[in-house]
């Protein structure tokens, strides 16, 4: 926060961001700095998604008791590159009746917002003694593609954006099912993001800052606000991640039983690959987001000296991969939700439940900067929620009752 | 917290045994009567089994087998008797494996084998002739044909014995010798029977067969 606001504050140029990388002038090194950035978050990515599906795959298997891929090199692990080369060549085909550009354009908005949300994530730098850069070749760094000042911002307008792309896919494809799916996956993912994003709110307002970097800093300094973000805000972002990405128990979006295969029904060849592209590397950076919001990023004990900057890298692939397991998990595990319970959920429970946490953490740092005492900020504030709570339950329980009264006295109901 | 029962079952059966057979390369035993591509018996002298009589082309429901009997030449017979199968050819795109071949066959010629892993590029190919059904003339197994999968063990219990045992499934029809002898296995002894007894030596019956269905 502190570097956000020294910069905004006194720059005489404009802000690219927060990195001590950009500060200064720019010259040659530098770019090749943040373009050997970009190349590796890229090919990384790239690599952890076929190992991302190869793990879901074999480690689903396990959990059904079979063996699941194994025949493509040891273990099966080249699995992902083979479909990935039989995808490669299979025949692409556009249906007649679609609207051909944005069929075409579809799979990209789909797939770009799924590599740049990654470019915000830290996912190393020594946090716990140092200011979380890293020394390369004579100059400070942060292990992140980019640090906007905007930051988490950045990935709830991606993850908008990402929206656009399995929308317009199934109305492009000029067919019911993909239409359906469509429809499906807009609204339940339009309404998680009202519950994800009070989530991430919560967690700005306890760092003070919208730089996922600064948010790691201040996470390390304090117990990873464990009391403030660590319950209820976590829980809720798990959640609504999972249903923001469409992944068991909430993928009614591809609901096979349904709706054959969702909105990509109509897709084939590369097209589809670059929308299984995306929904697996939306799983690995939603994990990295989860990471760098809730549990500290790379920040973890630094055991030894040499190979010292390993360690935040090995930490926060650790963290992501223990996420990555629980989504497997999840998919091993748990049926499908009916849609009217998936809105029920995502609107009366999460947003509710995230909206009161955030206000009252509000209150909290209001009653801190006040001076006023915070027990009793704090009992007043559930205090107004429970009775504000009280009401709109009494107030639905009144409308059902007299609905019901109404249908057994056989008047029309109006929908 | 009856909610996260199910994800420990998930987690446990991670570290459970394997129930699938990674199948290309392990095959699981198949069971003793399973019923797979024919083969044509012989004696123990070497002769062949057939004496080309038709029975089988004639029941066969699906109208697979064709056959067609000769004369057996003076000098030089194929079968002990007057008459052989000259022609003998089995369609496997046709053919149902309902065994119905096997059972009237009066000279125990044509029997089953386990083996059903083998596939072909054209239709021609789906035929079977004599001298591919004809079990080899030395060992008396079936051929190992260049496109059938065989294993080892695979290419036992093919003869007779196999389902002369207990006919009718009648369980105290036991320890009767039933069945003439056979090029490379001699007249085989009978298997222990359905009500039990005393287990009878089977004449060397290889490890890895499955023993299933005999005790």
């Amino acid at each position: 926060m502190s570097a956000v606001a020294t910069l905004v504050g006194t720059a005489d140029h404009v802000v690219v961001a927060a990195d001590p990388l950009l500060r200064g002038d720019l010259d040659l090194g530098i770019v090749g700095i943040v373009v050997l950035k970009v190349v590796v978050a890229f090919a990384l990515l790239l690599v952890s998604v076929m190992l991302m599906i190869w793990f879901e795959r074999k480690l689903v298997a396990d959990m059904h008791n079979r063996i699941g891929p194994a025949v493509a090199g040891p273990f099966g692990i080249l699995q992902t590159l083979a479909d990935g080369i039989k995808l490669f060549f299979k025949e692409d085909l556009i249906p007649d009746r679609s609207d051909r550009a944005v069929f075409k354009l579809a799979p990209y908005l789909s797939l770009v917002p799924a590599f740049l949300v990654f470019a915000i994530v830290p996912v190393g730098g020594d946090f716990s003694t140092g200011d979380g850069t890293v020394t390369w070749f004579g100059e400070r760094t942060y292990l992140q593609v980019a640090d906007p000042p905007v930051g988490i911002l950045f990935f709830l307008a991606l993850s908008s954006i990402a929206v656009y792309g399995v929308m317009l896919a199934g109305w492009s494809s000029g067919s019911k099912y993909p239409l359906l799916g469509s429809v499906r996956a807009s609204a339940q993912m339009i309404s998680y993001e009202a519950a994800l994003g009070l989530a991430i709110a919560t967690v700005f307002l306890t760092s003070g800052s919208l730089s996922t970097h600064d948010i790691v800093a201040t996470q390390v300094s304090g117990n990873w606000n464990v009391l403030a973000t660590g319950v209820v805000p976590f829980l809720v972002f798990l959640v609504a991640g999972t249903a923001e990405l469409n992944r068991p128990p909430f993928d009614l979006v591809e609901a096979e039983q349904e709706l054959v295969g969702g909105f990509h029904t109509e897709y084939s060849s590369l097209r589809f690959a670059l929308f299984f592209l995306a929904e697996f590397m939306n799983v690995i950076t939603m994990s990295a987001i989860a990471v760098t919001l809730f549990l500290g990023g790379p920040s973890g004990p630094i055991l030894t000296d040499t190979l010292g900057w390993a360690w935040p890298i090995l930490w926060f692939s650790a963290k992501v991969f223990a996420f990555l397991f629980g989504f497997v998990w999840l998919r091993a595990t748990l049926p499908r939700f009916r849609y009217d319970q998936l809105m029920d959920l995502g609107w009366k429970v999460l947003i509710p439940v995230s909206l009161g946490w955030f206000l009252l953490i509000a209150a909290m740092q209001v009653a801190d900067d006040e001076g006023w005492p915070v027990a009793v900020v704090v009992v007043v504030g559930l205090a107004g929620m429970a009775g504000g709570a009280a009401l709109l339950s009494g107030a639905v329980a009144k409308a059902r009752a007299q609905r019901l009264a109404d249908v057994e006295a056989g008047e029309e109901v109006d929908a | 917290m009856g909610y996260f029962r199910g994800f420990a079952v998930t987690f446990r059966k991670m570290f459970e045994r394997r129930v699938t057979t990674p199948y290309p390369e392990q095959k699981r035993d198949k069971p003793a009567r399973l019923h797979g591509r024919h083969v044509l018996n012989r004696y123990e002298d070497g002769m062949e089994k057939c004496i080309g009589c038709e029975l089988c082309a004639g029941v066969c429901p699906a109208n697979c087998i064709y056959v067609r009997g000769a004369d057996n030449p003076p000098d030089d017979p194929v079968s002990p008797g007057e008459r052989y199968g000259f022609v003998y050819e089995i369609n496997y795109l046709r053919c149902i494996h309902c065994d119905l071949c096997v059972e009237t066959c009066p000279t125990e010629a044509i029997t089953e084998s386990k083996l059903f892993e083998f596939s072909f590029t054209n239709r021609v190919d789906a035929v079977y002739t004599r001298d591919e059904l004809v079990v080899d003339a030395t060992t008396g197994r079936p051929q190992h044909l260049p496109w059938e999968d065989w294993r080892p063990g695979e290419d036992q219990h093919t003869s007779a014995w196999m389902r002369a045992t207990s006919p009718s499934g009648d369980a105290t029809y036991t320890g009767r010798v039933s069945w003439s002898g056979e090029l490379g296995h001699g007249v085989r002894a009978p298997e222990v029977g359905q009500a039990g007894g005393a287990p009878v030596d089977r004449g060397g019956e290889p490890e890895g067969v499955s023993s299933e269905g005999v005790t």
